[in-house]
């Protein structure tokens, strides 16, 4: 499927440009990397963790994926390092780490 | 055949939205706008329009509202006055830059500080940088002809950007004149119904509206939003002229009133134009001297290159403008018109005037000063400051 990034993008001129930047697709953040704006980084220590998912609900950014009722680990392209996880883990099973 | 009535400014805009029918109206009351979304309730109430009226808490929201309404595609509109416009001024960008055809009835009244409700156009040449169209009135008769062409004009494809409406503050808006209306069936042609081509409540397509624009996209957006402004040039013209062939009324960027021979000629926006005209009368009838008027009707796009044909052939121009903006030089009207001359590599002397601030008046004998002012200074050719003043007190007695 073409995806807008194919058609408008940085080198694009202005005649490209759709009326009022209007974007004809859905959820599209997913293309946005938020991750590159992160200066320090969540560590999720597997070993300490419950299951207990309070981190999930609090992420600001859906960065923490869950399947079959059990987190994963993080999704590094969108995390942008805000440590709300961190601070909300009863189990310390999340650190955070300076830099990317 | 039209119907023959007796409407205040303020009445015959909010009989234009009740023949137009819109889908959404949300508003806030301010002196001296607050009759029209009065008015429209009342047709509300009274089962004679259908519109959704959204009672809003603020100025801010009312442009937001109509805003929301507009990109989920409902043919939205509001109303409002000097103060109320400034808490809208972020959204009338969002409106703008959003590519939204919104209508925006604009009663002119001069922006607080000191407070003051009279009319002047502060408030709304200080949103004229914000990518409105913006169309004024002589009367009442000619904003409620502006009101009919508005959402043909905003809503063309070529253009799809926001349209204000204005009219002087209690002078049309609270005078009630004699006024020709359309027939309802005729003005629901006219108008047509809306059918925008995107839109948020379209369950067959997925859309998003006003996204964040980084350095990359931003300078690009508002190329692009600077050609619907370039396009909506011809699209008002064609309005005009369809709005011409249905009532006979005649329309474009501005109106030449005794222009075919003139010598001086002022340059004004609004309802002092009639005084203007008034002068005019009296002075070619009783000197026979060749005066003039240019009233500008569209405001935004500015119409530089017919402006400085009109004026080309013209000895001296006075240019009036009723709002400040302080840049210790001319006034917004004077320094356009200016430009448009110099940029047409025109001689011409001119000369520009504040009046009406806060509601002062401007006379028939003021005008006629004015065009005494003109003939002297095309006579001796004797440097004049970039502005004066009418009907300002000093020291110096009366300074013109």
């Amino acid at each position: 499927m073409e995806r807008i990034q194919d058609r408008i993008n940085e080198q694009s001129p202005w005649e490209h440009i759709t009326e009022g930047n209007k974007i004809f697709e859905a959820a599209t953040a997913r293309e946005f990397c938020t991750g590159e704006w992160r200066t320090s980084t969540p560590v999720f220590e597997r070993e300490k963790c419950k299951q207990c998912l309070l981190c999930v609900p609090v992420c600001p950014d859906s960065s923490i994926p869950v399947s079959a009722g059990k987190r994963a680990d993080f999704d590094y392209e969108h995390c942008k390092g805000c440590g709300i996880c961190a601070k909300v883990c009863p189990f310390g099973a999340i650190t955070m780490r300076e830099g990317k | 055949m039209a119907i023959r009535e007796r409407l205040s400014g303020n009445e015959a805009v909010a009989y234009a939205i009740k023949q137009i029918n819109p889908d959404v109206m949300p508003a806030f009351p301010i002196t001296p706008s607050t009759e029209i979304p009065q008015y429209v309730a009342t047709y509300i109430a009274n089962g004679e329009i259908d519109t959704e009226f959204i009672h809003v808490e603020s100025e801010h929201s009312a442009m937001s509202a109509t805003i929301g309404a507009s990109a989920a595609g409902a043919r939205a509109l509001t109303a409002t006055s000097s103060c109320g416009m400034a808490l809208m001024w972020e959204e009338l960008y969002v409106a703008a830059s959003d590519r939204l055809p919104i209508v925006l009835a604009l009663v002119n009244r001069a922006l607080t500080g000191p407070i003051n409700i009279n009319a002047d156009h502060s408030d709304s040449m200080g949103a004229r940088d914000s990518g409105w169209i913006q169309i004024y009135a002589e009367s009442n008769q000619e904003v409620y002809d502006n009101f009919i062409q508005a959402f043909p004009i905003a809503e063309h494809e070529k253009v799809h950007l926001p349209v204000m409406i204005c009219q002087d503050g209690f002078i049309t808006s609270h005078g009630v004149e004699n006024i020709l209306l359309v027939e309802d069936d005729k003005v629901k042609a006219f108008v047509g119904e809306y059918e925008p081509e995107h839109y948020l409540l379209n369950p067959n397509e997925k859309m998003a509206v006003g996204p964040y624009a980084v350095s990359n996209y931003y300078m690009e957006t508002k190329r692009a939003q600077r050609q619907a402004m370039l396009e909506a040039r011809q699209v008002i013209l064609d309005v005009a002229k369809k709005f011409e062939e249905m009532t006979g009324r005649h329309y474009a960027f501005f109106e030449e009133y005794r222009m075919e021979d003139a010598e001086y000629a002022v340059v004004i926006i609004g309802s002092a134009a009639g005084t203007c005209k008034a002068a005019i009368e009296h002075i070619r009838s009783t000197t026979g001297k060749k005066v003039g008027l240019v009233k500008i009707r569209v405001f935004r796009p500015f119409p530089e290159e017919e402006l400085a044909k009109a004026l080309a052939h013209v000895k001296a121009v006075a240019i009036m403008d009723r709002s400040e903006m302080f840049s210790a030089t001319s006034g917004p009207l004077g320094a356009e018109v200016r430009a448009a001359l110099y940029q047409a590599k025109s001689s011409v002397d001119t000369v520009n005037y504040f009046y009406g601030l806060g509601g002062r008046d401007i006379t028939v004998a003021d005008f006629e000063q004015v065009y005494e002012n003109l003939e002297k200074m095309a006579r001796t050719h004797e440097p004049v400051g970039m502005y004066g003043y009418i009907g300002l007190r000093s020291e110096q007695g009366k300074e013109v």
